[in-house]
């Protein structure tokens, strides 16, 4: 996974570049399902962020209600700690 | 989800191993009312801070994010430990608010309330100049989707008697 650190983490001389936020935004653009299969020339900046936004908050709500539905399940097995045991070593 | 050909030290298996660890531990006190309301709220709240603190852990402070979300669970936790008195502790990492806002004002300006929007919805978002709130919020979304569907996969599996 490419880590790459734009110019900005100096102070001072900053030079955040126009096509360095396009690329960005396009970046976020293709993790977006909402927009994924749009062409970037189509959809504007602002769209995407906007977007973004969205998809954020519709993350956080799924995280919310997974969270839920486990503290349901947990309450109502018996036998989560085997389970738990089973999980681990499938992915061990 | 593809379990047998996951990566052991990769992203989605080190949130697996963690989460998986801390609902066995949340789980671990059955008490006799293990199932009345309030006892259900406290787990969920529980399991949603066990979620999210080990997809930070996972990211291993690696990203601006990662930090701001791992700071303000050890900050929220120490001030529940002491008596408050109605302080909310939600204190935000202010030390590079400055150096922020002069590449704030101009970037930001174009996209100027999404970026603000934005800025809210991403751990530390408020102390980013536009280009890092940019790089981690792809760096969030991914993980969020990776948290997610783990999370869906084992209530799945909790779910098949």
């Amino acid at each position: 996974m490419s880590s790459r650190r734009s110019g900005s983490r100096q102070s001072g001389a900053s030079r955040i570049t126009d096509d360095q936020i396009a690329d960005l935004v396009s970046k976020l653009q293709r993790l977006i399902p909402e927009l994924r299969g749009r062409r970037s020339d189509k959809v504007n900046a602002s769209k995407v962020l906007q977007e973004t936004c969205n998809y954020i908050r519709n993350l956080h709500r799924e995280v919310e209600g997974l969270s839920d539905r486990l503290s349901q399940l947990l309450a109502s097995t018996d036998t989560d700690n085997e389970q738990a045991a089973i999980l681990r070593s499938l992915l061990m | 989800m593809d379990l047998q050909n996951l990566n052991p030290s990769s992203l989605k298996s080190r949130f697996t191993a963690r989460f998986l660890r801390a609902l066995t531990e949340i789980n671990a006190p059955k008490t006799i009312s293990s199932s009345s309301p309030r006892e259900i709220f406290q787990r969920y709240r529980r399991i949603k801070v066990a979620a999210d603190k080990s997809m930070a852990y996972s990211v291993r402070s690696r990203r601006i994010w990662s930090r701001a979300t791992l700071w303000r669970l050890r900050t929220r936790s120490r001030s529940r430990r002491l008596v408050s008195f109605g302080r909310r502790a939600s204190v935000k990492t202010r030390t590079t608010a400055s150096h922020g806002k002069e590449n704030k004002e101009h970037h930001g300006a174009v996209l100027g309330v999404q970026a603000e929007e934005l800025r809210e919805l991403v751990p530390g978002g408020e102390a980013m100049d536009l280009c890092n709130l940019l790089d981690e919020t792809a760096h969030y979304i991914k993980c969020l989707t990776t948290q997610v569907q783990v999370m869906r996969t084992i209530a799945n599996l909790y779910s098949i008697e």
